[in-house]
């Protein structure tokens, strides 16, 4: 299968010495949608950035669609779209004018740019604001604003670094459901996001990177089964004073109406269920504690740092 | 990218610099006509009798070169070192940077620009010019030829200035204390002859001098250069600051780390 991003002992040493990437190596298959996972600091934007040109890199090599960018970097930047983390747009152009510039460093013909520029800032509920000043946007406008533009020369592979960050959840929904009609429509997406339920979401496959060095890389369905305990819960119908006397599993009376379970994968939750019709306890409604991808998440940078 | 991409890659940059330009026009525009309208009233109507004439012309006429060079060069220089800055600033560069264009149409965009609002300036300044002196053109070529060629090498040695930047104040150091001076001390308001010899020799190392006679042919007829000398020093200079910032460009310098 294709890849449309690989990278092959990726290194950067900066001027001050500090190595941010340690020689990682990943693969992104064509049509994948790819989560890029990492605290601050640990060097996601860093791989970005040299992959889209905007650092350079010490050692490694990337290829995109096969293309190698030190071969032919401007056949592979027209293959690429970047959203990155911060805004990086003239805040006192328009949308219409960033996106037709976008398109014009690209060399695509004033028609086509204004066809596209129409489609992409409609689909972002953006086309109202297109004659607006930029800096007038608001943040979750000006992060769609960075999608339509990266947009526009149509690339096969889209990069998006924290695209939906102090974005209100129901813009950010409605990113995700645009995120996913483009990924299904053929265009292979990574993403890098703090909203770990976001990268469960829409993701498939899922690499994490601490300090510098990919500590997993595998799909997110893999990520998940290595879940060994989940804790849930469960919002009750009628109060209860003591916590009753269940056999397995380890519960916590957290308020009146709240019940905490923390089980194993292999107990699942009908034994739960069981158990708690065994004392005519009704449950109302039941969550996650912590979203499940974040424990792993956690686990795994955790466990890194103590080694 | 095929040439046409090239084509509309270069416009598209070009159009973004002259757009910006005349959006702030009473920033980029106005000041410059102020500032020669006061030099014309002070040093050509005021000051300019009692000087009497220089090299045979009324002393007006002999600054109106100078002057008119000297709003281009400030003009195509802040042009280019102001906006690449911002976009350096804003990070707006990075539409670019991550985009096919070449490194070499990024520069040229850019100094296109600069021009662009150098020789606007330099016809709005020559139109002021009109209503203080009896403008003529001694030959219309070497006119153009100086100005443009002046134009084009500000324009670079603004984009050097705004890739060595990392501060608003770096873009205004370098107009401040060098182009000013060397602009001033270049001939604008006097003929080298009525220098001693020593300063005379000095105001050979200035480069700025040999613009603004080559400038003051095309409308005079007359220069303290040699006509051949001075589009030498201005191409030699061009050429010498576009390898330069095409070499910083190719290896990121001030805009990739």
């Amino acid at each position: 299968m294709t890849h449309a991003l690989s990278v092959e002992n990726l290194e950067k040493k900066y001027a001050n010495g500090l190595l941010a990437l340690k020689g990682i190596s990943l693969a992104v298959e064509e049509g994948d949608f790819f989560a890029l996972l990492g605290r601050n600091g640990a060097g996601k934007s860093t791989a970005i950035g040299i992959i889209c040109g905007l650092v350079n890199k010490t050692a490694g090599s990337v290829r995109i669609f096969d293309v190698d960018i030190d071969e032919d970097f401007p056949r592979a930047r027209s293959l690429l779209g970047v959203v990155p983390q911060e805004f990086n747009f003239s805040v006192f152009e328009t949308p219409l004018q960033i996106v037709m510039n976008q398109a014009g460093y690209y060399g695509i013909p004033r028609r086509v740019a204004e066809e596209r520029a129409e489609r992409y800032l409609a689909q972002l509920d953006l086309w109202d604001k297109r004659n607006g000043v930029s800096r007038e946007l608001s943040g979750g406008m000006k992060r769609r604003l960075m999608i339509a533009r990266a947009l526009m020369h149509e690339p096969r592979l889209l990069i998006l670094d924290e695209p939906t960050a102090g974005v209100d959840i129901e813009i950010r929904r409605s990113m995700w459901e645009f995120l996913r009609r483009i990924n299904e429509q053929g265009t292979s997406i990574i993403l890098t996001t703090h909203y770990l339920e976001e990268a469960e979401s829409l993701c498939r496959n899922i690499a994490i990177i601490e300090a510098g060095e990919v500590v997993e890389n595998t799909s997110t369905r893999q990520l998940l089964s290595t879940l060994q305990r989940e804790v849930y819960i469960l919002d009750l119908e009628d109060p209860l004073t003591e916590l009753p006397e269940f056999g397995r599993g380890r519960w916590r009376l957290t308020g009146p109406t709240t019940l905490e379970v923390d089980i194993s994968r292999e107990q699942g939750l009908n034994g739960v269920f069981r158990q708690l019709n065994a004392n005519a306890i009704r449950v109302q409604s039941m969550r996650n504690k912590s979203n499940r991808l974040e424990q792993l998440f956690l686990d795994r940078v955790d466990r890194r740092g103590t080694e | 990218m095929s040439a046409e991409s090239v084509r509309i890659a270069y416009f598209t940059i070009v159009t973004k610099e002259v757009t910006r330009f005349l959006r702030i026009w009473q920033q980029t525009l106005l000041p410059p006509v102020i500032t020669t309208s006061l030099y014309f009233v002070i040093f050509g109507n005021l000051i300019g009798p009692r000087i009497g004439d220089m090299e045979g012309f009324r002393y007006i006429d002999f600054i109106v070169p100078g002057l008119i060079l000297m709003a281009v060069i400030t003009n195509s220089y802040a042009n280019v070192s102001s906006s690449f800055f911002s976009a350096k600033f804003q990070r707006s560069i990075e539409e670019i940077q991550v985009s096919p264009t070449p490194e070499w149409v990024i520069l040229l965009g850019y100094v296109t620009g600069g021009m662009a609002r150098g020789l606007l300036v330099g016809v709005v300044v020559s139109v002021v010019a009109m209503l203080f002196s009896g403008l003529t053109v001694h030959s219309f070529p070497v006119m153009l030829s100086v100005i443009l060629l002046t134009a084009m090498l500000f324009a670079l040695g603004g984009f050097l200035n705004g890739l060595f930047a990392r501060k608003f104040d770096d873009v205004s150091i370098v107009p401040t204390f060098i182009l000013t001076p060397l602009t001033y001390l270049g001939g604008v308001f006097y003929s080298i002859n009525l220098l001693p010899p020593f300063w005379q020799a000095v105001s050979h190392g200035n480069p700025i001098l040999y613009m603004i006679n080559g400038f003051r042919y095309g409308f005079l007829g007359i220069s303290d250069i040699d006509l051949g000398l001075s589009y030498a020093i201005i191409i030699a200079f061009a050429v010498a600051l576009f390898w330069i910032n095409l070499r910083l460009l190719k290896t990121g310098y001030g805009i990739r780390t």
